[in-house]
C-alpha cells in the first residue's frame, strides 16, 4: 500500500514572491497514474521534488506508505525518479547506469545482473547494456533513465517531464510504451508534464494545476469534460475550449442564451440565471457545422480553413466571436463562406464571466 | 576555450569582397606566426646552448642549427654542488603545494559552484586580491612569520606561500569544473540511494578528475617556476629556481642556460600534456 498523502504543501523558492505551492494537499491511493499538469511555473515540479526529498517544504507534511518523510533525505524516501535531462551518469556503460540504485543497496551481483537484464529487456536495451551513454542516441538514453527508475523497487516512481526532450514522433511512440510499462509494474506513479495531450493519455488521474494550486483534478474525461474553470477548459485540449459571452433569458420554461445578436437553446436548468451574463464553454468538436441555413442554428462566417488530415479545423467569425469548430474531413468549405453552427445543449458548459468558475448547471 | 568562442575559421572568400578578407586571413596567418616565433625563440636558443657543447657557446658566429649536440652542460650543471638537492626541494615544494591546494581548493571550489551563499560574490573577488598583492610584499611579512614561528628556512614555508598563491586558481578552475559536472545527476545519485558523500565520490568526481588534474599541474608548475617568494623564505633549502637565481651572477654562462633548460621543459611538458584540458577550462571559467 504505498499510497501517498500530500497535505498542505507550501513552498516559496528564495527570492520568489509568491509560493511555488500554495497549500496544496493530495491524495494519491496505491498503484495510480497521476500526472500534474499545467502552464510553466505552476508549481508541478516543485511539488514533484518535494515528493522526491530534492527539495524541503516550508510548510505541511508528506507520508508515503503511511510514514512521515517531510523531513527525511531522497535516499531514505524509497522513491525512484526520471528526470528531464535524463541525468543518466556519462561515465558508466548503460549496464551499471541501470543498476546503480541496485548496487548501492548492495543487492547481490547475480540479482543485480537478473533485474539489469529484465529491465534492459523491457526498453529493448539488451543490445546495448555495454555502450557508454554519449554513445546511444536521445530515445535511447531516455530509456536508460526510465529502466535504471524501475530497476529498483522503489513504493513510488516520479517522472519530471521524462518525454519532452524526445522529437514529436518519438515521444509518441515512447508514450504508450511507458503507459503499459508502468500499468505491468503497477507502482504509484507521479508524472510532470507540460503537455496536455500526455496528461490526457497517460493518467488514471489528471491534476490541473495554476499559480501552485490545483485548478481541477480527476480522471481525464472528466477534467476535459467538465472543467472546473475557464483556465481548465483553456489549457486543456487541442484547440482549447471556446468561450461565448452571453447573456441568459428564459421565457416559457425554457431557457435561452444570446449570443451577439443570435439566440441558442440551453438547458432548462439554466432558467435560475436568466438575465445574467455568462461565459458558454464548448468544445470545438461539439459544435454540428452545416453549410446551408437550418433554424435554431447559429449564422457564422468561416475565416480559416485547416485541414489536419483526420479532421478540418475552422476558425469562425460569429458576430464579432471567434470559435474554433472542427468538422469531419469531408466537409468541404471556404474563407469568406456563410456556416451555420448548432450545439447540443448537453455539451454547453457554463462559466461565471468574472470569476471564471464553473456555474452550478446539472446537465 | 569551447569552438563558440573561437572564432570562425576563415571561409573561403566570397565573390565581390573576396580579395580583402583573404588579405585579412593572411594577415592573421602571419601575425601568428611573427607571435609564435617571438615566444619560442628565447625558448629554443636557452635549449640549443644547453644542449650543445661548452665550447660551441663561445664561437663566432652562433651556430642556430644544433651541430654539436652533447650532454656535456646539462650533465655539468646536474653535478654541480647544491642543484640536485634543489631539485629535490622544488619536487617536494610542488608536490606539497599541489596536495594542500588540492585538498583546501576542491571543497571551496565545489561550494562554489553548487551553493547560493551569502557573500559569495565578494568572496570570488576577495581570493582574487590575493593575486594582486605583489609576492614580496606579501613574502617579506611572512618571513618575518616564519622565523618567530621556526619555520623560516624549510620546504614547509614555501609549500605555505606557494599553495597561498595557487589557492585562488585552484578554487576557480575546480569550480569551473563542479559548475560542467549537470546537478541532476548528483540528485538522481541520491535519489537512487547514495549519500551526498557517495554521490560526490561516484558521480561527480569521475567527471571533475581531468579538470582537477589539470587544476593540480597547473599548480604544480607555478610552484615550480615561482622564485621571488621561495628566495626569500629560505636560505639553504633553495628550491631549484631560487638556487639557479642566487648563484646566477657567479656561474658562467653554460650554468646560466643549463639551469634555463631544467626550468623550462616540466612546464613545456605541462603545456603539452594538459593544452586540452587547459583550453576548456578557461573556457568555462571566462564565461
Amino acid at each position: 500500500m504505498a499510497d501517498i498523502i500530500v497535505s498542505d504543501l507550501v513552498k516559496t523558492h528564495p527570492g520568489g514572491r509568491r509560493p511555488a505551492t500554495d497549500h496544496i494537499s493530495l491524495h494519491i491511493p496505491d498503484g495510480e497514474f497521476l500526472v500534474l499538469v499545467g502552464p510553466s511555473g505552476c508549481g508541478k515540479t516543485t511539488l514533484l521534488r518535494m515528493v522526491a526529498g530534492l527539495e524541503t517544504p516550508d510548510a505541511g507534511t508528506i507520508h508515503i506508505r503511511g510514514r512521515d518523510v517531510t523531513h527525511l533525505s531522497a535516499r531514505q524516501r524509497n522513491v525512484s525518479m526520471v528526470f528531464q535531462s535524463y541525468a543518466i551518469f556519462p561515465h558508466m556503460r548503460v549496464r551499471a547506469n541501470i543498476g546503480f540504485g541496485l548496487m548501492l543497496h548492495k543487492v547481490p551481483k547475480d540479482e543485480i545482473n537478473r533485474r539489469v537484464a529484465r529491465a534492459a529487456e523491457l526498453l529493448n536495451l539488451t543490445d546495448v547494456l555495454d555502450r557508454h551513454p554519449a554513445q546511444l542516441s536521445g530515445g535511447q538514453r531516455q530509456r536508460v533513465a526510465v529502466a535504471r527508475a524501475i530497476a529498483v523497487d522503489a513504493d513510488v516512481l516520479l517522472m519530471d517531464e521524462p518525454l519532452s526532450n524526445l522529437d514529436a514522433l518519438l515521444r509518441l511512440q515512447f508514450r504508450s510504451e511507458l503507459k503499459k510499462i508502468v500499468n505491468q509494474l503497477g507502482t504509484t506513479t507521479i508524472y510532470v508534464t507540460h503537455d496536455q495531450a500526455e496528461a490526457m493519455s497517460l493518467g488514471d488521474r489528471v491534476a490541473v494545476l495554476r499559480d501552485g494550486r490545483i485548478a481541477q483534478i480527476g480522471p481525464p474525461i472528466e477534467v476535459y469534460d467538465r472543467p472546473a474553470d475557464q483556465f481548465v477548459g483553456g489549457f486543456l485540449g487541442s484547440p482549447p475550449m471556446n468561450f461565448l459571452p452571453a447573456t441568459v433569458e428564459s421565457g416559457a420554461g425554457q431557457a435561452r442564451v444570446l449570443v451577439g445578436t443570435q439566440r441558442l437553446a440551453a438547458p432548462g436548468q439554466l432558467t435560475g440565471f436568466a438575465g445574467r451574463p455568462v461565459s458558454v464553454g464548448i468544445r470545438a468538436e461539439n459544435i454540428n457545422v452545416s453549410d446551408t441555413a437550418r433554424d435554431g442554428a447559429l449564422a457564422a462566417q468561416v475565416e480559416v480553413v485547416e485541414p489536419t488530415g483526420s479532421a478540418v479545423l475552422l476558425t469562425v467569425q460569429l458576430d464579432g466571436i471567434q470559435l474554433k469548430v472542427q468538422t469531419p474531413p469531408s466537409f468541404a468549405t471556404q474563407p469568406g463562406k456563410p456556416v451555420w453552427l448548432t450545439i447540443d445543449p448537453k455539451h454547453m458548459r457554463f462559466y461565471d464571466p468574472d470569476t471564471a468558475l464553473a456555474l452550478e448547471v446539472a446537465a | 576555450m569551447t569552438p563558440a568562442d573561437t572564432p570562425a575559421p576563415h571561409k573561403p572568400a566570397r565573390a565581390g569582397r573576396g580579395r580583402g578578407a583573404r588579405w585579412r586571413a593572411v594577415g592573421v596567418q602571419l601575425a601568428c606566426l611573427a607571435v609564435t616565433a617571438f615566444m619560442f625563440a628565447p625558448v629554443y636558443l636557452v635549449a640549443l646552448a644547453a644542449l650543445s657543447t661548452p665550447e660551441s657557446l663561445n664561437r663566432f658566429p652562433l651556430s642556430l642549427l644544433p651541430t654539436d649536440v652533447s650532454v656535456e652542460t646539462m650533465a655539468s650543471f646536474l653535478t654541480m654542488g647544491g642543484v640536485l638537492p634543489a631539485f629535490v626541494n622544488s619536487l617536494i615544494v610542488g608536490v606539497g603545494t599541489l596536495v594542500l591546494s588540492v585538498l583546501i581548493g576542491l571543497p571551496a571550489g565545489y561550494a562554489l559552484a553548487r551553493y547560493v551563499f551569502a557573500g559569495r560574490d565578494a568572496y570570488q573577488l576577495f581570493m582574487l586580491l590575493t593575486r594582486a598583492l605583489p609576492i614580496v610584499v606579501l613574502s617579506v611579512p611572512l618571513a618575518q612569520l616564519f622565523l618567530t614561528t621556526g619555520l623560516y628556512d624549510t620546504t614547509y614555508a614555501v609549500i605555505l606561500l606557494h599553495t597561498a598563491l595557487a589557492l585562488p586558481t585552484t578554487v576557480l578552475i575546480t569550480s569551473a569544473v563542479f559548475v560542467g559536472v549537470p546537478r541532476d545527476q548528483e540528485e538522481a545519485a541520491q535519489i537512487f540511494g547514495a549519500t551526498p558523500v557517495q554521490a560526490f565520490v561516484r558521480v561527480v568526481l569521475p567527471q571533475a578528475l581531468p579538470g582537477i588534474a589539470a587544476a593540480g599541474l597547473f599548480t604544480f608548475v607555478t610552484s615550480w617556476n615561482e622564485v621571488l617568494g621561495a628566495a626569500i623564505l629560505t636560505l639553504d633549502r633553495r628550491t631549484l629556481p631560487a638556487q639557479v637565481l642566487s648563484t646566477l651572477g657567479a656561474s658562467p654562462l653554460t650554468y646560466r642556460f643549463a639551469g634555463g633548460f631544467a626550468l623550462i621543459v616540466p612546464a613545456l611538458v605541462f603545456v603539452a600534456l594538459m593544452r586540452k584540458y587547459l583550453l576548456s577550462m578557461w573556457g568555462t571559467t571566462l564565461r
